[in-house]
């Protein structure tokens, strides 16, 4: 066990897990300028920024059940890198829309925002993912308080939920809802598992309350 | 003296000593035959010699499968042929996978040979051809037609076969056939995708009668001078280049006439999204994209602006009487 701490607490666990966060964008990388991304490039980039975004926002989600059930607190050392990866991909997947789709072209791409559902849903989880990103420094803490920006942090919640929704829109149209339902179940179930906490919490709570009327 | 001044300039050959006699004499009499309507004839030599500057270079990959020079309009777009190994990697064909990439993966277990097609419904002469048959009903084509995906993208596909109503004359459908269905194999043993409930099986497409007897709805056996390769729709498919991809029905085993407007396999699934006609319509969008704009695979690269998409794929001119006085955005 202890051997597992000291792993975590290693100065070089940081800069490794930095690494490989970014291995897909380095693959995705490489593969564009070496025309290895397959017939539609522009197809390929956007939907693997997107899958990127989503799997990291589940990883996130992880990080808080498995510190508590593994007793592992060192694990919550990589939540802020971890939360900025999201961030990172989610800018990557907006960017390859706005570029490789719409051409950079600001009206269209406002228009078709506006127009299309699933797209709103997916731009407006970016821009509810936009002050969690701005907030994630140290002071940023301190300014709000840690009450505040707890509170704050709790959107990616909503986030996740808006991510799946966005998902599951644009998987529709070819009525193929497989991995939507992978994601969703993943994501569900690290949900439960925080809403059980939360019950046991309030439970404990009552009891206390009870406790100290009795004496 | 060799300095130049404004007054003289360059010293200019005269044009005749640039051009060889023999073009500019071949030009004269180009314009000459323009203007004696003598044209007609002499130009279609010329336009076909175009034409085979687009030759097809054949794959290796499958049995060779000729087709002649077609004379239907419209039948030999001059744009650049997508490249064989995007056509055979990149396609939908549900079921070998819902992955563009899945049919080229899959579709090595589909088996062709044994291959009937049964003709049904309103017919004088309801039967069942074999492949073998079907292949020598007709002459041959070679039809180099563009591919609009609904989904966004396209490709210039050179594909063989001939055209549906070849088929449709000799099985004379009864006056009451209003409209044509193609079934596609629908085979659990062989076809992984059918497990999925994505779509309702056999995969039904249609065509109404008049749709299916334009000479340019092909019936299509082959692709790039071979025989079909498996995940596009071996052995015998439709492909109806005015109309997004997922109307041409592939591997069909039944064709079969009705009165009635069949229900098709997209429609049922999602009919707001998916109309029967399902014409290529720049103004008409899908409710989730645009339909205005297309990425031509192969072509238009990472950094460059999609091509604005035609009206019935570019094909109005052959095609656009078949919906003379209809609303196309009612009947999308």
């Amino acid at each position: 066990m202890i051997s597992r701490h000291k792993a975590l607490l290693h100065p070089a666990a940081k800069p490794i897990l930095f690494t490989a966060c970014l291995l897909p964008f380095a693959w995705l990388f490489y593969g564009a300028l070496t025309n290895q991304l397959g017939a539609n490039p522009a197809e390929a980039l956007i939907r693997a920024t997107g899958e990127w975004t989503l799997r990291f926002i589940c990883i996130v989600l992880l990080l808080t059940p498995l510190r508590t059930i593994s007793h592992t607190p060192a694990l919550a050392r990589f939540r802020r890198m971890l939360g900025l990866f999201v961030y990172f991909y989610v800018v990557l997947h907006l960017l390859s829309y706005s570029w490789f789709d719409m051409g950079f072209d600001l009206t269209e791409i406002v228009k078709d925002i506006i127009k299309r559902p699933f797209i709103l849903v997916g731009f407006l989880a970016f821009l509810l993912l936009t002050p969690l990103a701005a907030t994630s420094f140290n002071a940023a803490i301190k300014a709000l308080g840690a009450r505040r920006w707890q509170l704050l942090h709790k959107l990616v919640y909503v986030i996740s939920g808006l991510g799946l929704l966005h998902f599951f829109w644009m998987r529709a149209g070819k009525n193929d809802f497989a991995e939507v339902f992978v994601y969703a179940a993943i994501i569900a179930l690290l949900m439960s598992w925080r809403a059980g906490q939360f019950l046991i919490k309030k439970k404990a709570e009552a009891q206390q309350i009870r406790a100290r009327a009795a004496t | 003296m060799l300095i130049k001044t404004d007054a003289n300039g360059f010293n200019h050959p005269t044009s005749s000593e640039i051009t060889p006699v023999s073009d500019y004499q071949s030009r004269r009499d180009l314009m000459r035959l323009m203007a004696t309507g003598a044209a007609g004839a002499a130009l279609a030599t010329w336009a076909s010699r175009e034409a085979m500057a687009q030759t097809v270079a054949k794959p290796g990959k499958l049995a060779a499968l000729a087709g002649g020079k077609s004379s239907v309009a419209g039948a030999m777009t001059m744009e650049k042929i997508t490249d064989y190994k995007d056509v055979t990697t990149y396609n939908n064909f549900y079921e070998f996978g819902t992955d563009k990439a899945d049919p080229a993966k899959n579709a090595h277990t589909l088996v062709t040979r044994p291959w009937n097609v049964a003709i049904e419904g309103l017919v004088k002469q309801p039967r069942s051809y074999t492949i073998e048959d079907l292949i020598k009903l007709s002459a041959q084509e070679e039809r180099i037609y563009r591919l609009r995906c609904v989904e966004g993208w396209s490709m210039v596909i050179p594909w063989v076969g001939y055209s549906m109503s070849e088929l449709i004359k000799k099985v004379e459908p009864l006056g009451s056939a209003k409209y044509v269905e193609f079934h596609t194999l629908a085979d659990p043993k062989t076809m992984p995708g059918l497990g999925s409930r994505v779509l309702e099986w056999p995969y039904v497409e249609a065509l109404r009668m008049d749709e299916a007897m334009h000479p340019l709805a092909l019936l299509g056996f082959g692709m790039f001078g071979e025989i079909m390769p498996n995940q596009l729709g071996a052995p015998v498919r439709m492909v109806v280049p005015w109309k997004y991809g997922f109307k041409s029905g592939k591997s069909i085993v039944k064709i079969r006439f009705t009165d009635k407007e069949p229900k098709t396999a997209w429609n049922k699934a999602a009919a707001n999204e998916y109309g029967f006609y399902s014409n290529v319509n720049p103004d008409v969008d899908h409710p989730r994209w645009s339909q205005a704009t297309e990425r031509r695979i192969g072509e238009d690269g990472l950094f460059a602006k999609k091509r604005k998409t035609l009206m019935f794929n570019g094909y109005g001119a052959q095609v656009g009487q078949l919906y003379a006085g209809m609303d196309l955005k009612k009947n999308f």
